[in-house]
């Protein structure tokens, strides 16, 4: 679980995760709202269906991939969180789009 | 006609200095990042940040650097991703908010800077696992921090950082350090270095000082860790010793993220003292592509300051190259920035030898997974190896790791790790993978706009 610091960065932007809102701070990533939602998995993995959460943040391990606006495999760790924003777990996905 | 003379894809301290060394020598100038503000991974979101305590002041030396990138005159392109690049043609595949566009450079210098060097550890898929770095950057871009028991486990420079800042913000981790190298054996490979990088050493120093200051438990000469939990990790385990855990960050340093230039086929090298593939350079960043520059730590692991200097040497070397700077005014030029970059360098052997990763980390034991995209384990990889797979392409082939979505970022250091353990190699005779384009994912949709502005732009 991660927590926001209201005092030193305000959470101003609602966005929506797994349908529920969050208020996120601006410049957070959807991988970000992620975790301050709370969400246990944002992905299962399609060999074994294992849960996963976000483990770089940068771009590199792509375990952060989600639905975010209703397009799939985004790495949702690169996108900037924007008012309405709507991300989603993804189940399986072998592959990202090519 | 190319679009521009010098294309830079990195916005961190080497691409931003090179940026304004190349605007200072008359050259038009782009600069493509993936991240949506300038800054690099040190740097990151630096100017929003910079108010925070916990942060601000190991972010405020970047600020007067990335206020000169914002103002040199160059083209800056921000969440904008390089996914293919022609190295003959000087050709830029770039991606921005669902859309393609091709540009065309006479000369491209790569700062694309380094990632965390992969911890793979029995239990490290549990959500809850992640990189330390990764921690650190939801601290500088959402001012986040673990909420449960955490603990911050490895080793290196950003340990010491991180704790510190966890701390400040009131998340104090327990460390578990995993060096292996006394200090005594590092002085004596690294053969000195100390009183030159005294400056940098000084900040480490009072690092560690201020943790301790700050209350945070370390626990040193940990072995055998790893992580267990049923959903999401819940203890950490390590010989002769556990803890609670409900956030588990790893770090054993950085290594260069070669995707790109492993990917045009530049020539590479193993760098045995940093334990990874580099790209070949010269002193000024030139590679085996006629075309393309690489600085920063991108070209081997060296930190900030050397990475803004190497910066302003390609940039140098850029100029003189079309033609904007005479030999003359080049060697006049480069002096400042090389001594710049050599006493950034001064510590690194020392830091390289004290921070050597440890062989569990580099070749895992069976039962953990290597590859997180396809889940084969270290025993699978070497049981491939054994039949036959003699490089990381051939077991593409036989296991699909490398295939996933992260293309073997992650697991390439250690697939071939592996290989050249069964193979009884050495560590540099196995040759990376050789990821392919797209860099990253495209959708159909993006490419086909591509190809239209392809096609519009003619022969
Ligand atoms: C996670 C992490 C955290 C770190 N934190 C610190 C720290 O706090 N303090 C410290 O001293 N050092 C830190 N470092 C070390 C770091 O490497 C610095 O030495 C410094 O940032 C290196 O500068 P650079 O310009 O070479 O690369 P970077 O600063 O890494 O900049 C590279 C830039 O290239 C961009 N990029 C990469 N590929 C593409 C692409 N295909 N398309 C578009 N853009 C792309 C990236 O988005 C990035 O902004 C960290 C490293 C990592 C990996
Ligand atoms: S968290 Fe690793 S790619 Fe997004």
């Amino acid at each position: 679980m991660f927590r926001a610091r209201p005092e030193v960065r305000p959470a101003t932007v609602e966005v929506f995760v797994e349908g529920s809102p969050v208020l996120v701070p601006e410049g957070a990533t959807a991988a970000a709202a992620v975790l301050l939602a709370g969400l246990p998995a944002i992905r299962e993995t399609p060999v074994t269906g294992s849960p996963r959460l976000p483990l770089c943040q940068m771009g590199v391990c792509f375990d952060c991939l989600a639905e975010i606006d209703g397009i799939p495999n985004r790495q949702a760790c690169m996108v900037t969180v924007a008012p309405g924003m709507r991300i989603a777990r993804q189940h399986g996905a072998r592959e990202a789009l090519r | 006609m190319s679009d521009v003379d010098l294309a830079i894809i990195g916005a961190g301290p080497a691409g931003m200095a090179a940026a304004v060394e190349a605007r200072l020598q008359g050259l038009s100038v782009l600069v493509v990042d993936e991240n949506a503000a300038p800054g690099g991974q040190v740097f990151r979101a630096a100017e929003a940040c910079a108010p925070d305590p916990a942060v601000g002041p190991d972010i405020m030396p970047g600020l007067p650097l990335i206020a000169a990138f914002r103002a040199c005159g160059a083209d800056y392109r921000a969440a904008t991703t390089l996914w293919h690049l022609d190295p003959e043609e000087g050709l830029l595949s770039l991606a921005a908010g669902g859309a393609t566009e091709t540009v065309t450079a006479r000369r491209i210098l790569l700062a694309t800077g380094a990632q965390e060097r992969p911890v793979p550890m029995p239990g490290w898929t549990l959500p809850g696992v992640m990189g330390a770095g990764a921690a650190q950057i939801l601290l500088k871009t959402a001012g986040a921090v673990p909420a449960g028991p955490t603990v911050l486990a490895g080793q290196g420079p950003l340990v010491w950082l991180l704790a510190v800042q966890l701390a400040r913000a009131g998340a104090s981790p327990l460390v578990l350090e995993t060096r292996t190298v006394s200090i005594a054996a590092a002085l004596a490979k690294a053969g000195g270095g100390l009183w030159a990088g005294r400056a940098l050493l000084a900040k480490g120093l009072s690092l560690m000082t201020e943790a301790r200051r700050r209350g945070v438990r370390v626990i040193c000469d940990v072995r055998g860790l790893r992580a267990e939990g049923g959903t999401r990790v819940e203890r950490v385990v390590w010989d002769g010793g556990s803890a609670p855990c409900d956030t588990l960050l790893l770090h054993e340093g950085v290594i260069p993220s070669t995707h790109v230039s492993r990917a045009i086929g530049l020539d590479h090298a193993w760098d045995a003292g940093q334990a990874c593939w580099r790209p070949v350079t010269d002193d000024v960043g030139a590679t085996s592509a006629a075309r393309v520059a690489v600085a920063g730590d991108g070209a081997g692991i060296g930190g900030w300051q050397a990475a803004a200097a190497a910066g302003r040497l390609a940039a140098l070397d850029a100029a003189r190259r079309l033609g904007a700077l005479s030999e003359d005014g080049f060697a006049r030029a480069v002096a400042a920035p090389r001594a710049d970059r050599r006493a950034a360098l001064a510590l690194r052997p020392f830091l390289d030898a004290l921070y050597a990763p440890p062989a569990a980390i580099l070749t895992p034991p069976d039962e953990t997974v290597a590859c997180r995209c396809e889940e084969v384990t270290a025993g699978a990889i070497r049981r491939a190896a054994a039949l036959g797979a003699t490089g990381p392409n051939q077991m593409k082939a036989y296991l699909r790791c490398g295939m996933g979505p992260c293309q073997g970022r992650l697991c390439a250091p250690t697939v071939a790790a592996l290989i050249a353990e069964v193979r009884g190699l050495a560590p540099g005779e196995v040759p990376p993978l050789r990821p392919r384009a797209p860099y990253k994912p495209i959708t159909v949709g993006m490419l086909a706009a591509g190809a239209e502005s392809l096609q519009q732009r003619g022969p």
